[in-house]
């Protein structure tokens, strides 16, 4: 079956050797790569090549890893199924019928297609740990600042980092110490080794500090609390919730002990991360002009008729909704109403996770709150899709790190698991993922 | 559907403000969503004020020289190209 994971299939060889020698390792399309055209997904940059590449890929080969092309992805990163690519849709390889989720289908199908052990995604509001709940793999949302952005095509700023989807957990964790590490060409990186007890010291010459994550893949949670966040389970489906709760029976089986935890404030996360990552996205997607880069519609007129031609053209019909809602949220006379608001429920969000992250060691949920959608199913409403993101999305909010495992299926079709982290907390949920994995 | 309307001259005139030229058909599609859309939006307006710490620090670097792309690489997916600088539609 070709499940049209990848938009190129173009390699690009190591650069060095280590953690990951001898490794072949798929790119999400909407990080750039020198000299391979990276098209996000959109045919706006069908053509594009970029002239330099992006921290993550640079860091991936200093470590052996072989490049092996660019995955499919929802356009610009803006949706729940990898049906929005002007690429066309990918398919599920686990599910045929399904959607693999998004936006980082693409990468999620190269991994359960057994084509790579370990693929980059991109997650701004859970589109690393969508596909790979939807296709059976692991994902992993770092905590915000941990890994560069440099040579990312900015959807929302504020809410996405690069992560990585594997075959396990520890292939997961271990791509993530390759990526992390501050980079002094995006301002938002932090040096975070003094967060983690297994650091192995940072090597300033080096491409990158190891903060040791793989190493927390040891199975033994004798000593977590998890909290079961009680409000994300209310309205999911019935099969989702019975897989999730077996998988949390597995963890008390293995020694942790469970809580359940209320997080009110989560209700508001969809509408507000929406606001967010509409208005973001309107002003980052103002570059695409046809100017520098990217498609030109070649119209003849001043400005103004060229831009709106060009870009008319060039964006699909989920990116032109967006960048529309978000410079709506933007405007005069609906700034407070909409991103003002947005703004105080993902503050009242942190104050939420902050005070439960008290009583608990790590925060758990089925990924998502369905089964991989069947094709086509959800594309003419949006709001519907929309709503699928409810669990995944007050993580970006809050900037927290959270990871994906399996945790079974329901109707043969794959259920993921995620746990919540503190901000660096990503031994513990790497921990706690693998603890799982082991009993599944 | 929702009671919530948005009407055709709003749509156009976001459009218009992000530079999106839209056919009549996106304008009745996006209309009809929007309302949906923003009537969910609507419930942030529940949402209590919160005493956010923002814990902002000033990350600023020192304004140096430092390589950078070349030109010719810079200029390389341009559509139009002229002297050295990207050549634009006119203004006006």
């Amino acid at each position: 079956m070709d499940s049209n994971a990848y938009v190129t299939r173009e390699r690009i060889d190591a650069d060095g050797s280590g953690a990951l020698a001898d490794r072949e390792v798929a790119v999400k399309d909407n990080i750039s790569t020198a000299g391979v055209r990276t098209t996000a997904g959109s045919t706006m940059l069908a053509e594009y090549v970029p002239p330099y590449s992006a921290t993550v890929v640079e860091r991936l080969r200093a470590a052996g890893a072989a490049i092996v092309g660019k995955t499919n992805m929802d356009e610009f990163g803006m949706g729940t199924t990898t049906e929005t690519s002007a690429f066309g849709a990918v398919e599920n390889p686990v599910a045929e019928g399904h959607v693999p989720g998004g936006s980082s289908g693409g990468s999620a199908a190269a991994v359960a297609d057994g084509d790579v052990p370990i693929a980059l995604g991109s997650d701004t509001g859970g589109s690393v740990r969508c596909p790979a709940a939807f296709t059976g793999t692991v994902g992993i949302k770092p905590t915000y600042g941990l890994v560069s952005r440099y040579g990312l095509i900015a959807y929302a700023n504020s809410l996405e980092q690069i992560g990585p989807i594997a075959e396990s957990v520890e292939d997961a964790a271990l791509a993530l110490d390759v990526i992390a590490g501050p980079d002094d060409r995006d301002a938002t990186t932090r040096d975070a080794s003094d967060h983690y007890d297994t650091a192995t010291g940072a090597d300033p010459a080096g491409p990158a500090p190891a903060y040791g994550f793989a190493d927390a893949a040891d199975g033994s949670v004798a000593n977590l609390t998890i909290g079961v966040v009680t409000d994300l389970l209310d309205g999911a489906d019935a099969g989702v919730v019975g897989t999730f709760e077996d998988a949390i029976d597995c963890l008390s089986d293995a020694g942790a002990t469970i809580r359940e935890v209320e997080l009110p404030s989560l209700e508001h996360a969809v509408a507000a991360y929406y606001v967010i990552a509409m208005s973001e996205a309107s002003s980052n997607l103002a570059r695409f002009d046809g100017v520098r880069f990217g498609h030109d519609a070649g119209k003849s007129g001043n400005w103004n008729e060229s831009f709106g031609a060009t870009r008319a053209e060039g964006f699909g019909e989920e990116v032109i909704r967006r960048i529309l809602l978000g410079t709506y949220a933007l405007s005069a006379g609906y700034h407070d109403k909409y991103y003002k608001q947005a703004q105080e429920a993902r503050a009242w969000i942190k104050q939420d996770f902050d005070a439960v992250f008290d009583e608990v060691d790590v925060l758990a949920s089925p990924t998502m709150p369905v089964p991989p959608m069947e094709r086509g199913e959800s594309l003419d409403d949006p709001l519907t899709m929309y709503l699928a993101d409810a669990n995944t999305t007050p993580v970006n909010l809050a900037n927290l790190p959270a990871i994906s495992v399996p945790a079974g299926e329901t109707d043969g079709l794959p259920v993921g698991a995620q746990f919540v982290g503190p901000a660096f907390g990503e031994p513990t949920i790497v921990r706690v993922a693998s603890a799982l994995e082991d009993r599944v | 559907m929702s009671d919530r309307t948005v009407d055709h001259e709003e749509v156009r005139h976001v459009a218009d403000l992000a530079r999106v030229d839209l056919d009549d058909d996106a304008v009745d599609r996006m209309a009809d969503q929007f309302g949906d859309i923003l009537e969910y939006f609507d419930r942030l307006d529940e949402v209590p004020e919160t005493d956010a710490d923002p814990d902002l620090t000033n990350v600023l670097r020192a304004d140096e020289v430092r390589e950078s792309l070349d030109t010719e690489d810079a200029l390389d997916n341009a559509a139009e190209t002229e002297a050295g600088y990207f050549k634009g539609p006119r203004v006006s």
